[in-house]
């Protein structure tokens, strides 16, 4: 069924855009000139436009929906989507003091975990605000070790500021704490701070490496294969690149394993219609919260080995893992264990971003990539694309430094640093365990375990007649389901649909990130609603 | 097997992994290790992502601020570290517009609240002003939980927004400006490049074009082609300070007609490499030019603040375009686009910035929307950079006497490096070099004698690629080659910034005229 449909898809959402376009402009623009927009469209311009010069007229901008680039038309994230869009609606209604049924939205879509609650590591902001403000390193409420690691660090910047673009490629010592943390991590693996790049933002980086491996045209256009359910940044990049997207089904009833025939069997079906290339993986899993195996890395790495493919691993949730006896390893420590035949071969590029873990830092937008066994040459032509956007963000870059290169023990903030650090991550395998566990006393619902990562993901029952309702107003069942959850308790969760699932199966994904307190509070108003839900339409 | 079982292995393959390197590099794509009859290693085994099979538009994209000039700097840069023995003891990188690499200090009052904003225990610090305070308030009262670390709308902080709003308004003489219509962006960069994606389509003749001023600032091209956009040039008349001349534009338009479909004009003012300010008229007939023949209008104006030619002023697109009246305001589709890298700023590592969008049409800004929201959010603290600049210290305030100075001494002062770049060359022969009304940069125009045209060719390089490079080996000083921005067939320039302080200014520039004499003396 995936046969003919990405490339037609494509085809398809071009052609629909135009056609859309058509009929939705004036739909779209309630107001004033309207009414000139609904005019012109008909090709009717002249009577509005007497004397004037300009013959363009709302109706025909250069810029409209029908001659809008089609690959940005296609582009979906529903990350911050529809639902969020209505979440934001809500909320200024609130504000303007309307009555509803709750009196604050609770944004559980994106895992944004100081907008939950959760505390900057002070060290971190502390290294960051010293680089930002020089002058604070005479001020005695800073501790040595901050002050030490800002000024290593301001050394490295142009003119010592952090208002200087850095190298392309990120600051050299950053890169060099960057590797030495991940030889660290790996277990002595080698590291050369010439294959990290400091990116804006994981997201940066993925989309970046994807353009790289882009090319062919028809059947021999690229084919990215990624899981489903996936993070939908995956799929907006591939249509905004105008890739073609093979998807690969996770196991829900095997805690969302990668099965390895599974792989096999998408990728002889894709190779009929493109060229698959790029094999991505996430773990631990978004929104699907499983940690890979070892063995399961293995299997990964001899499939991309065997089918020369170029393997993404998206491995941001590295210190996010909370079952017993589950553990992180990383792709590059695996493929070194696995010998030369494949450490000197495979080509993988690993993605780490200081958003997640226990620092939750978003708003600083800093990451960085480990590209190995990338072509010099290829190398060569990657550098000098990113050097056309000048350089990530200084401030991110330092914040990544300090999720790199923490303090070490005998240092003056280490306890303080350790502590945070712990709170954070006890909190989140606590809240983990209670989403599990709450969600699977639902009837109707069944959520694997949070095994790491920082959502859930449970499947739900959708009712045969909310189905029907949801397909006469034009939703998909559990955007429906998402949006009558958001209308009636303020909370506001993703559908499944946005992040891709097996036919005829339906959930959503919420963040884990509340105050524990809070937490217990929206789980039981899930709970509640969806007993009213599954009621409702019996 | 653990930790130690890559060792072993690489100890045990090192003969493979020197045969794999001499190979690789000779014959890309060619099994010839199969030979040894191995099943396994990878010997020779051909990449997945080759110089072949690697996007192809990416290969065709030249960026030359950060090219093979700059990364031939900084291996003298490393040499030099090495204690090899040079004609001089540094690389001076005049081919970027850093301002704080060159020594300039940060505007005081930005930082302090970007500090606070970053470590909220500031507000608590007696030394921290209390405009600084307030103002990290209002910005961290806008983040999610109080903190730059949770990820804003993808638009950008509203608060922010609105206060570009009224910073516009100021600007243009009370034109109103709607926050709704303005996107915060990772440096202009990020905005110019997203503007331009949303504006490419169709194939073959019926691909977007894209009209460029040239000499340009190479991210435009650089993007063109990324996108696979295709590139329209318009000259700058060099002759007539680089002044933008409407049958230039209409020639080159009608041109491009014949072969794609140009859809957006982009405009650089002040220029960038270029230094013109234009003028009212000048602007007035683009937005003419762009109404009549329906373009998609780029206004690239993030050298605002730099204007130091007598006379000059700047004039915003959007504030000419609307006092021309309905019949242009209503219809005219423009982006202006700005950044906290330039000015008296200098913050370049920030990475904040904005576009306003007039007449963007309504569906295409949903589109828009979407766009960016996958990529989440601007940096937090460039946006906050923009909060500042854009709500800076009032009369009154207790930072309000610092932050205008440091703001004036530094324009005061790049106003003065532009006059003294201008006299310097003024007095070198085979040197032109038109007025550096505004920007950072001067880019004269040099004479390369034939014989030294013979030896770029020879070497595979143009004719001042050729001068550049010599010109970094033999005195340090990093300038970037006029091709890397484009130039009238025939001539030849280098694009040098103002940057460093006035006195590292003077013997830069000295040098340089120096080594140009030599230079033409020598290829004689």
């Amino acid at each position: 069924m995936y046969r003919l449909s990405a490339v037609t898809r494509r085809a398809a959402a071009g052609v629909c855009a135009r056609h859309v376009g058509v009929e939705a402009r004036p739909r779209l623009r309630p107001g004033g000139r309207d009414l000139a927009a609904n005019l012109t469209t008909a090709g009717t311009a002249s009577a509005l436009q007497d004397s004037r010069v300009a013959p363009a007229r709302n109706g025909d901008r250069v810029l409209n929906i029908g001659s809008l680039n089609p690959q940005v038309r296609a582009t979906e994230y529903a990350v911050r989507g529809p639902i969020v869009i209505k979440a934001g609606e809500i909320e200024k209604e609130l504000q303007q003091g309307a009555q509803k049924p709750f009196t604050e939205i609770i944004k559980a879509n994106i895992g944004d975990a100081h907008a939950m609650g959760q505390q900057p590591i002070t060290f971190l902001r502390q290294v960051v605000a010293l680089c930002t403000c020089p002058e604070l390193i005479d001020s005695p409420d800073f501790p040595a070790d901050a002050k030490e690691r800002a000024q290593r660090i301001l050394q490295d910047c142009g003119g010592h500021s952090l208002g200087s673009y850095s190298a392309s490629q990120g600051l050299y010592c950053i890169r060099q704490d960057v590797a030495k943390y991940v030889e660290s991590r790996d277990g002595g693996v080698p590291v050369d701070p010439g294959n990290i790049y400091i990116t804006t933002g994981a997201s940066d980086g993925i989309m970046s490496v994807l353009k790289l491996l882009l090319s062919g045209e028809g059947r021999m256009r690229t084919g990215v294969m990624i899981p489903i359910p996936q993070y939908p940044l995956y799929s907006a990049a591939i249509s905004e690149l105008g890739a073609v997207q093979v998807n690969y089904y996770l196991d829900e009833e095997n805690n969302w394993a990668l099965d390895k025939s599974e792989l096999r069997r998408s990728l002889n079906e894709a190779r009929e219609y493109c060229y698959p290339k790029v094999l991505c993986i996430i773990n631990p899993g978004n929104p699907t919260g499983q940690v890979q195996s070892r063995k399961c890395i293995e299997d990964v790495i001899r499939f991309a080995y065997e089918e020369k493919l170029f393997l993404l691993a998206d491995e941001v949730y590295q210190e996010n893992v909370y079952s017993e006896g589950c553990k992180f390893h990383s792709f590059k420590k695996v493929l070194y264990e696995m010998g030369p035949e494949y450490f000197n071969t495979v080509e993988l590029v690993s993605f780490h971003s200081t958003s997640k873990g226990y620092t939750g830092e978003c708003g600083f937008r800093g990451g960085y990539m480990e590209v190995i066994n990338m072509d010099p040459e290829v190398k060569a032509h990657f550098e000098k694309l990113l050097s056309v956007r000048l350089c990530p963000p200084v401030p991110g870059q330092v914040a990544m430094d300090v999720v790199v290169n923490p303090p070490k023990p005998g240092e003056e903030s280490y306890k303080t640093f350790k502590m945070e650090k712990m709170m954070v991550l006890q909190n989140l395998a606590e809240k983990a365990k209670l989403s599990e566990e709450v969600l699977n006393t639902i009837p109707g619902m069944q959520c694997n375990p949070l095994q790491g990562a920082m959502y859930a993901f449970p499947r739900i029952f959708i009712p045969a007649k909310a189905i029907k309702e949801a397909q006469a107003s034009g939703m998909a069942p559990d955007m429906f389901y998402c949006m009558k959850l958001l209308e009636e308790t303020g909370i506001c969760v993703v559908p499944g649909s946005g992040f891709g699932q097996k036919e005829g199966t339906y959930h959503f994904r919420m963040t884990i990130l509340l105050p524990i307190e809070k937490l217990k509070v929206l789980l039981q108003n899930v709970k509640d609603f969806h007993g009213k839900f599954v009621q409702k339409y019996a | 097997m653990h930790a130690l079982g890559w060792r072993v292995f690489r100890a045990r393959l090192t003969p493979l992994l020197l045969c794999r390197r001499s190979v690789g590099a000779a014959s890309r794509g060619v099994d010839s290790m199969s030979v040894e009859g191995t099943n396994g290693p990878a010997c020779g085994r051909q990449k997945v992502l080759t110089l072949d099979s690697m996007n192809q538009r990416v290969k065709q994209v030249e960026y030359a601020v950060r090219g093979p000039i700059v990364l031939q700097a900084a291996a003298i840069e490393k040499e030099l570290q090495q204690g090899i023995r040079k004609p001089f003891s540094e690389v001076i990188r005049a081919n970027i517009g850093d301002a704080h690499a060159m020594g300039q200090k940060p505007i005081t009052f930005i930082r302090q609240v970007l500090a606070i904003c970053t470590y909220p225990q500031l507000l608590c610090d007696p030394n921290m002003p209390e405009d600084a305070k307030l103002r990290a308030k209002q910005i961290l009262g806008a983040c999610g939980g109080h903190s730059v670390g949770a990820y804003t709308a993808s638009q950008g902080i509203e608060t922010i927004r609105q206060s570009v709003a009224k910073y516009i308004e100021r600007r243009d003489g009370g034109i109103p400006s709607n926050p709704d219509n303005i996107f915060l962006s990772t440096g202009a960069s990020d905005a110019i490049v997203t503007t331009l994606k949303l504006l490419v389509s169709g194939e073959g003749r019926q691909r977007t074009g894209v009209m460029i001023p040239i000499p340009q600032y190479p991210l435009y091209s650089a993007a063109i082609s990324d996108l696979g956009a295709v590139q329209v040039n318009y000259y700058l008349d060099e002759e007539n300070c680089w002044a933008l001349n409407i049958s230039e534009l209409q020639r080159a338009l009608h041109q491009a007609r014949q072969h794609c479909t140009p859809k957006v004009l982009c405009t650089i003012n002040p220029g960038n490499p270029t230094g013109q300010v234009q003028s009212r008229q000048v602007i007035e007939e683009v937005i003419r030019f762009a109404a009549k023949e329906k373009l998609f209008l780029m206004a690239d104006e993030v050298y605002q603040d730099n204007i130091y030619g007598e006379g000059c002023q700047f004039h915003s697109f959007k504030k000419i375009l609307f006092e021309m009246g309905s019949q242009y305001s209503d219809v005219v589709e423009l982006a202006s686009f700005h950044s906290v890298s330039k000015c008296y700023m200098g913050e370049c590592g920030y990475r904040g910035g904005y576009v306003e969008y007039v007449n963007l049409d309504p569906g295409v800004k949903a589109e828009l929307m979407k766009l960016v929201s996958v990529r989440l959010c601007p940096p937090v603290s460039g946006q906050a950079v923009l909060g500042v600049i854009t709500d800076p210290p009032q009369p009154g305030e207790p930072s309000y006497q610092t932050f205008l100075k440091e703001k004036t001494n530094v324009l005061s002062s790049l106003a003065e490096r532009a006059r003294l770049t201008e006299e310097v060359f003024r007095g070198a022969p085979g040197i032109r070099c038109n007025p550096v009304q505004g920007a950072m940069y001067s880019f004269p125009r040099i004479d390369i004698p034939p014989k030294a045209i013979e030896a770029a060719k020879a070497a595979g390089q143009a004719p001042d690629m050729f001068f550049c490079m010599k010109l970094l080996e033999e005195t340090g000083i990093c300038v970037v080659p006029g091709s890397g921005f484009g130039q009238a067939e025939g001539t030849y320039h280098f694009r040098m910034t103002i940057l460093p302080p006035t006195d590292k200014l003077k013997v830069l520039l000295n040098k340089l005229k120096c080594f140009y004499e030599t230079f033409t003396k020598r290829y004689a």
